[in-house]
């Protein structure tokens, strides 16, 4: 049931979703090709949960259609659900089950006969590094763990699509590499969706990203051509140490200059991101000479995606919201 | 109802490792071995506490009163382990999220809902099984050998009238994400159809009325009129099942 290389996996068509006066996703028309690894953005409420959830049939969808491998959610339930993976954002199990036992549930569930269950199961926590954990109650199990889990049983039965809710969350640094890797590696053979608000984790595995904000499309695309599209240049500028007075004035004068889009601070002092004008180098080193700043770094940098996202939706991803 | 054989394969050793059935097994076999000694010593008991200053007159016991005993007491501790059993058979696994990560898999709502009914139909079973043992082994000790099938019937009276409890403290479980108020409509019904089991016209096709013709078949006497009310009350189960599934076809988990 893989869909050709080249035609979308998951349709979505003005696919909407309200509870009560809240509009959680808003119209969305969304293609996302098959065999890609699609990063799904956006900031907390902005919508790509109730997507999720649209597309499994978990809830419904108050308007639009949507479709998996060409089958119409809604249509064929439950057979339909073979076609797909799914993992949910706070995955839960059942505490007094094992991991092997909830992974053998599955299998039957998928019709696995015993031998197919037996090698699937072993490969599928292999994969996701939990073989030693296998035999230990689920209510024993860590967050990470737990997610590592939830993995697995997304992928045992090798579905066409997978639908994975911010799959690395609770996975420390060396697990979120992993994982990265086992998601980038179902490329090719699955259609992978992935929703995320962390951007970098997009930016190491995914070919392609759309851009959520209060249940809205805001773009999508190749990441190159989002990159291209949308990126403005920006310069990082870090400031010798004991000037905090006069590097504090200088950012709220970049602040309020027209020619620039946005400063971010961090430690290492500030990302600007300027318009297309062909002098904001230039203006921009003038104003920190104005405000009497000595350098440490002045740098052009190649726009992230976090760059673009700013742009787009016009605040950090991590920024808390309502959630939809 | 794709995917039934599993489920209730999941929903079988749930019962076994969540030690639901032992408990049930426990509370049940100590109904089955207890009804028959309350029968047997309550009016020794009921003179010994009176002392000199009273002369109580109790009747001798009979294999009738362990009978009703026992009815008694499963109408009262059977019907609230039934509850118990059912209240969070759906409500939890739709708070805890456990639900929705099945019902993303190739399993019909139908065969979701039925698998759990049946396993809490198969606890009570089992419970049952122990308690009947116990309790005509008991009477057969404590007073005669009352007819093995007619004591077997009864049992099968009463799993039917304990699943009809269960069943609509189950509706509740489906109609609500908390386990409490699926107990709280639970104990509602069971009140309400304590209430109906007193009308003279109506009062046998309740759970309850189950009682009278299954004490009857226990000690070999004629039930009188006992197909019609069985066949309301599998009825009444197989509606009350029918409703839940409606309810939670279309529910957003």
């Amino acid at each position: 049931m893989t869909a050709p290389p080249d035609e979308a996996a998951i349709v979505c068509r003005a696919l909407t979703k309200r509870y009560g006066s809240v509009v959680a996703l808003d119209a969305l028309d969304l293609e996302v090709p098959a065999g890609s690894v699609f990063g799904f953005l956006g900031p907390n409420g902005a919508g790509k949960t109730t997507t999720l959830r649209l597309l499994t049939s978990l809830v419904q969808a108050t308007g639009g259609t949507a479709a998996l491998a060409g089958v119409p959610v809604g249509e064929g339930e439950p057979n339909r659900r073979g076609l797909f993976g799914y993992l949910d954002q706070d995955p839960r199990f059942h505490g007094w089950m094992t991991p092997r036992e909830l992974l053998d549930l599955v299998g039957r569930l998928y019709g696995m006969s015993a031998t197919e269950r037996l090698s699937r199961i072993d490969e599928s926590l292999e994969t996701v590094g939990l073989t030693d954990a296998s035999r230990r109650p689920i209510a024993t199990l860590s967050g990470g763990m737990r997610q590592r889990l939830g993995v697995a049983q997304a992928i045992l039965n090798r579905p066409p699509i997978v639908l994975l809710d911010e799959p690395v969350s609770s996975l420390d640094p060396e697990g979120r590499v992993d994982m990265l890797e086992v998601i980038r590696r179902l490329g090719g053979s699955s259609t992978v969706l992935f929703s995320t608000h962390i951007l970098t984790d997009v930016e190491r595995v995914c070919d392609r990203v759309a851009i959520l904000d209060h249940g809205r499309l805001v773009t999508t695309g190749l990441m190159a051509e989002l990159l291209d599209r949308y990126a403005r240049p920006i310069y990082r500028v870090e400031p010798e140490d004991g000037q905090l007075d006069a590097f504090a004035r200088l950012t709220e004068s970049l602040r309020a200059a027209s020619f620039v889009t946005h400063v971010t601070e961090s430690s290492a002092g500030l990302r600007v991101a300027v318009s297309e004008a062909p002098n904001a180098g230039r203006d921009l080193l003038a104003m920190v000479a104005a405000h009497g700043v000595a350098l440490l770094v002045f740098e052009r940098q190649r726009p992230t995606l976090e760059d673009v996202f700013l742009q787009l939706v016009g605040r950090r991803a991590h920024e808390p919201e309502a959630a939809a | 109802m794709i995917g039934l054989g599993s489920m209730l394969r999941k929903e079988l050793l749930e019962q076994w490792r969540t030690r639901r059935v032992l408990v049930v097994a426990v509370v049940f076999t100590a109904i089955g071995i207890g009804s028959p000694l309350l029968a047997r010593y309550t009016p020794e008991l009921v003179k010994a506490l009176a002392g000199d200053q009273f002369q109580i007159v109790v009747p001798p016991p009979t294999a009738a009163d362990a009978v009703s005993q026992f009815l008694k007491n499963l109408g009262q501790a059977g019907v609230l382990t039934a509850i118990l059993l059912a209240m969070g058979s759906v409500a939890v696994e739709k708070e805890r999220g456990t639900a929705a990560l099945l019902l993303t898999k190739p399993v019909s709502r139908g065969a979701f809902l039925l698998a759990k009914l049946l396993a809490i139909a198969a606890t009570l079973l089992v419970g049952l099984l122990l308690g009947a043992i116990g309790g005509y082994y008991y009477t057969l000790i404590l007073f005669e050998a009352l007819p093995p099938l007619g004591w077997a019937a009864m049992a099968g009276l009463l799993l039917v009238a304990l699943v009809a409890y269960a069943s609509l403290t189950f509706l509740g479980s489906v109609l609500s994400r908390s386990s409490l108020a699926a107990a709280a409509i639970g104990i509602g019904a069971m009140v309400v159809l304590a209430i109906v089991s007193a009308l003279p016209s109506v009062g046998a096709f309740t759970p309850g009325g189950l009682d009278a013709p299954g004490a009857a078949l226990a000690v070999g006497k004629d039930p009188g009129s006992v197909l019609g009310p069985l066949l309301v009350n599998l009825a009444g189960v197989a509606t009350v099942f029918w409703i839940a599934w409606l309810a939670f076809r279309r529910q957003e988990l």
